[in-house]
């Protein structure tokens, strides 16, 4: 089966803008940076490309400039294509619909004009909010196979409510029967334990989707949660599939914490980062990492472009930081661009982008309780 | 018809290297790594973006495929253009026959056809196994400025190394009157350092003529080239043409030699740094290989090192260039050496003054290379050399100075 010609992938980039605020505030959620070098839009759309999906549509919302960017002509994802390739989906605000969306679905028939162009005969789905490394190509076949309407893809993992309970949006907890019979789909439910968590993607034949966006719109619904999976789902032949690949859902600052440090892991670090599914990423041809006399360096995920000459530890470095001499950074993500006084020293801490930190301060955040420096 | 281009630069890419001999084994010496992620080649193909010039064509010969396949469309450095862009030219055959580049002067010669397609105005040399950050478009001021034929770069040596290079004698203004291929007794001190501009049009007609010449030469049975240096500024200069030279100010290294591919990438980390790669004024551009950002473990030790995206480092690492994924295993050390991409270094293995291949694999307890203080008396010293792709076993010892292209 040639997937390219019948797969279509879809990603939403501004789905849950409002979980993490502080970050998004410049921009969506797919322009979050994560694991040093990377936004969070790598991940869904490097999987498509290693999925060997070759038409992507990327659906922003508002403050898209950063995304822009960040994915160009989609050079980097190999999605430069006269055939397909990758198309940025603004918002527009027409007579028949509203402009900015509030959910997938009312995002999705904003993009419907974009839909009937593809002779696309599945689509699969994806949010900005699971780093995750997926072939979708099994799942695929398995959608196609089992002749479902919709396939939704979930990990084992463990769900805490009381971690849960301050987002805006939160996790779906699907109760699955036999790994793939789909019975029903919690939102942020009220406990604490394994789950089957929902990493907000699901594979959709075509038609289908186009049925239930048009129906769903008529009725002034926008949540494929509350609509699809809860008051429809009989309606549908709904499946799932269970993936054995590590996955991490950012659902607020602690969860986007707890995310980069992941990577400092070196078994869940060749999960995420496979030789075989590489996770493309826009070039900053920055040259590699120089390290000055004296430096002691632990347990740290370093991109291309710094400059250390102090200390690091338990760190994530993006491209670009610059630590000074004697300086200490223990336990902190330091964002691109960053820069780190001499004799500074800093824990706990997450730098914005090209964030500064002056010689001599101290700054102590808890690793339960990061700080954020906003510039 | 292509659009008319002021500047093509044409990069003579086909050299052997054979005084990097298990480096190049099977990759032109152009495709060498350098730097913690660059190849040679890098540096001119980055300099012509910087300096505005987005036509090159890369004369190919000796062993292209991982040439041919890191340069691509060109794209790294914004050379993929409707017109102009980077051309690999290897040599081919016509319904005369065909002929391999007889010498950098040929290689020109045999795409005149390529030159003239965009009519320009001025052609740059340029050679393809220097270190060195320049503005092209500078030196092309220069010689429209002193009206001249041809202008060659040149840098200031010290007098006892002069002898090792192409040497140029200048009046005041700069004007070459004397041109001596490596000079048993220099009387100057600027050495060539293989960049030329001429004028299209004046270098048409001495390559054409040179062409002639060594044919004949060749037809008698008689000694006969084809080489820039040799034969072109040569017979230039006999003929009272302009030559100038262009003082280039700033850092430069030939890395001909293993010793000096070496020193080059040591410069890179020298606490008085000589080049920096870091500065964004003429960034230096690469092709990208998609790997996550470096990881340092808590065993590890790292200082006074360059290392690159992809490495995952448990062991020690001191005054070193460490390239793109490289593994460095809990209890390696790695000291004053060059790791080129994809090396893995096993626990216990010791690496010291050494430069190891792309691939290659130093098992536990191997020691490659000593440093100098070590040394027996009586012993040899200089840089060990392991080449790309191959396997040294556990405990197998490359003294100093060795040359490894094999497993062993």
């Amino acid at each position: 089966m040639s997937v390219n010609n019948k797969v279509l992938g879809l990603i939403f980039a501004s789905m849950h803008d409002a979980n993490l605020l502080d970050l998004t505030k410049h921009g969506t959620m797919g322009s979050v940076p994560i694991g040093g070098r990377y936004r969070l839009v790598d991940f869904p759309l490097s999987n498509m490309v290693n999925s060997g999906i070759t038409d992507v549509g990327v659906i922003t919302k508002a403050n898209y400039i950063s995304l822009l960017d960040h994915l160009g002509a989609g050079r980097e994802w190999d999605l430069t294509r006269k055939h397909g390739g990758l198309h940025l989906l603004p918002p527009y605000i027409s007579g028949s619909n509203g402009g900015i969306y509030e959910g997938r679905l009312d995002a999705l028939n904003n993009i419907s004009a974009y839909l009937e162009k593809s002779s696309a005969k599945y689509i699969v789905c994806a949010n900005c909010d699971v780093m995750s490394t997926i072939d979708y190509r099994p799942i695929i076949t398995k959608h196609i196979d089992s002749e479902a309407d919709i396939t939704l893809i979930y990990g084992k993992g463990e769900y805490d409510f009381e971690k849960n309970k301050d987002e805006k949006y939160g996790t779906t907890i699907l109760s699955v029967v036999n790994d793939d019979e789909f019975e029903s789909a919690m939102l942020k439910p009220p406990f604490k334990g394994p789950s089957n968590i929902w990493l907000e993607s699901f594979i959709i034949s075509r038609d289908k989707l186009e049925e239930i966006v048009s129906l769903a719109c008529s009725l002034g619904k926008h949540s494929f949660t509350k609509f699809v999976l809860q008051e429809h789902k009989e309606e549908y032949k709904i499946k799932c599939y269970k993936v054995e690949d590590e996955f991490k859902r950012i659902g607020g600052f602690t969860e986007y914490w707890e995310a980069n440090r992941m990577l400092l892991d070196s078994e869940k670090r060749q999960s995420f980062f496979r030789k075989k599914m590489p996770i493309f990423t826009k070039v900053g041809d920055s040259a590699p990492v120089k390290y000055g006399i004296g430096t002691v360096i632990k347990n740290s995920l370093i991109a291309d472009g710094c400059i250390i000459e102090g200390n690091v530890e338990n760190s994530i470095i993006f491209r670009g930081v610059k630590v000074g001499k004697d300086a200490v950074v223990k336990d902190c993500i330091l964002l691109e661009g960053t820069t780190i006084g001499e004799k500074a020293y800093i824990s706990g801490i997450v730098t914005d982008i090209n964030g500064e930190i002056k010689e001599n301060r101290r700054l102590d955040g808890e690793l339960d309780k990061p700080l954020l420096i906003n510039n | 018809m292509n659009t008319k281009k002021k500047v093509v630069a044409m990069l003579l890419a086909g050299g052997q290297g054979s005084r990097l001999y298990a480096l190049t084994k099977n990759v032109a010496k152009p495709a060498v790594p350098y730097g913690g992620k660059y190849r040679l080649i890098d540096f001119p193909l980055s300099n012509c973006t910087n300096s505005g010039i987005d036509t090159v064509g890369v004369l190919t010969q000796y062993q292209p495929l991982v040439l041919n396949e890191y340069i691509g469309n060109g794209q790294p450095w914004d050379l993929d253009r409707l017109n102009g862009g980077v051309h690999v030219l290897p040599p081919y055959e016509t319904s005369k026959g065909g002929a391999w580049y007889e010498g950098t002067a040929n290689a020109i010669y045999q795409n005149i056809r390529f030159i003239e397609r965009y009519d320009p105005e001025f052609v740059v040399v340029l050679g393809g196994d220097h270190i060195y950050k320049m503005d092209y478009s500078k030196m092309i001021n220069f010689h429209t400025q002193n009206d001249a034929d041809c202008t060659i770069s040149v840098i200031n040596v010290p007098l006892a190394e002069a002898s090792r290079f192409g040497i140029m004698v200048c009046d005041e203004e700069h004007r070459v009157k004397e041109f001596v291929e490596k000079p048993a007794n220099p009387t100057s001190t600027l050495a060539s350092m293989g960049i030329y501009v001429f004028n299209w049009q004046k270098l048409k007609k001495y390559l054409i003529q040179n062409e002639e010449e060594a044919n004949i030469k060749r037809d008698k049975g008689e000694k006969w080239s084809k080489d820039f240096g040799k034969d072109i500024i040569t017979s230039m200069l006999k003929d009272g043409q302009r030559l100038f030279a262009y003082e280039f100010e700033g850092y430069w290294m030939d890395v001909g030699t293993l010793d000096s591919l070496w020193e080059a990438n040591m410069d890179l980390i020298r606490p008085d740094a000589k080049f920096d790669l870091t500065s964004k004024e003429m960034k230096i551009y690469s092709r990208n290989n998609n790997m996550p950002p470096q990881y340092i473990g808590s065993d590890a030790m790292v200082q006074d090192s360059m290392i690159s995206e992809g490495s995952v480092i448990d062991g020690n690492v001191d005054f070193s260039v460490i390239f793109q994924g490289v593994t460095v295993e809990k209890g390696a050390n790695i000291k004053y050496s060059i790791i080129m991409p994809g090396a893995v270094i096993k626990s216990g293995a010791s690496v010291e003054y050494s430069i190891v291949g792309s691939d290659t694999v130093i098992e536990s307890g191997a020691k490659i290379g000593k440093s100098p203080e070590n040394v027996n008396p009586g012993e040899e010293w200089g840089i060990a050399v392991v080449g790309h792709n191959i396997t040294i076993s556990e405990n197998t010892v490359i003294n100093p100075k060795d040359i490894v292209d094999e497993s062993k």
